[in-house]
């Protein structure tokens, strides 16, 4: 009990993760606002943010609500979206081995974020690093359905028009292959992504493109690696 | 209530795939070494989905018809040149956003 009293875990996981408050407050309250706005029930962005947990996920998931689409595109798209995550797992299976019970909650809270905060050694001073993990990966989890609560209800009293909000989703992807550009010199799995999917959209069309794009991409990924191998 | 079950089933697959992803290292990987082809899937698929997300956003915009694509072509532009002069994730998608709905709202 006296080593407890000497833990300083939680508050520096709570200082830990005030960056990514700021960016979880602001980008949750746009996807509630975005829920909203769809005319979506209230519970779909909450919920979504509570089980999904994962941010550019749900911005697409909102396109596939809207646009009707079927359970076989929604199980797709999650899997080629969210793909990376499988490779935050596989660096945290050793530091995740000894957490104990919490174990199941910080597999399923690893997102970008909290991967970001979590996969390093260096704890914070007096800290135990499965209590610092577990509470780095609450926090970051709170702040993103807290983020989309305060969106959904702003949403129903903002006195203003809400008319272009959808554009946040573009805005975010933008951002983020924009960011992934700038980070490396081989742009060819980058412009292979947007050709096949230029493709694919003149062939199948705005609403059933989708599928036929993330074949055609895998496709063209695993040649050019076989090309790769081959030189 | 036919559209709050669509709804329903809809996240419920999304998040049982997103847990699985998450979950698989954990399950099948342990102490294993990692597939190289898996490996390369993880470093290029990352780069190339966000190329297609980036289409499948823009993917009904008017081109042959008015106003032609320009507030999502104008838009789009704020946001990269925004996010290559700061490099702030948040101050990007806001500038952008707000251009956006400026544009609709009061021009076109």
């Amino acid at each position: 009990m006296a080593e407890r009293l000497q833990d300083r875990s939680v508050p520096a996981a709570l200082k830990a993760t005030i960056p990514v408050l700021s960016g979880y407050l602001v980008l949750g309250i746009g996807f509630g606002l975005l829920c909203q706005s769809s005319g979506f029930p209230w519970w779909t962005g909450v919920l979504m943010s509570l089980i999904i947990y994962g941010g550019s996920m749900q911005f697409v998931l909102v396109g596939l609500l809207t646009s009707g689409a079927s359970l076989i595109t929604a199980a797709l798209t999650t899997l080629m979206v969210q793909a990376r995550h499988l490779f935050y797992g596989i660096s945290m299976i050793d530091r995740y081995r000894e957490i104990g019970a919490v174990k199941p909650y910080v597999i399923f809270t690893l997102t970008d974020e909290t991967y970001a905060l979590v996969c390093t050694d260096e704890m914070p001073e007096q800290c135990d690093a499965n209590r610092y993990r577990f509470f780095v990966s609450l926090f970051d989890h709170i702040w993103w359905v807290g983020g989309t609560l305060i969106g959904v209800l702003l949403g129903q009293i903002i006195p203003f028009s809400t008319e272009g909000i959808e554009f946040s989703m573009t805005a975010l992807f933008v951002t983020v292959f924009v960011e992934q550009w700038l980070s490396t010199g081989d742009h060819i799995p980058a412009l292979t992504g947007v050709a096949a999917s230029l493709v694919s959209l003149a062939v199948f069309g705005p609403s059933r493109f989708l599928i036929p794009a993330m074949i055609l991409i895998t496709l063209l990924l695993s040649l050019l690696r076989r090309r790769e191998v081959q030189s | 209530m036919n559209t709050q079950w669509y709804f329903l089933q809809m996240i419920l697959v999304s998040a049982a795939v997103t847990a699985m992803i998450r979950f698989l290292p954990f399950l099948a990987l342990r102490g294993r070494e990692t597939p190289p082809f898996i490996e390369y899937l993880g470093t290029v698929l990352p780069f190339a989905i966000m190329g297609m997300l980036v289409v499948y956003c823009l993917r009904e915009t008017p081109i042959l018809v008015s106003p032609h694509g320009i507030p999502e072509l104008c838009a789009v532009l704020v946001t990269a040149v925004l996010h290559i002069k700061k490099r702030s994730t948040l101050l990007s998608i806001l500038g952008g956003t707000l251009c956006y709905m400026f544009l609709i709202q009061l021009i076109f």
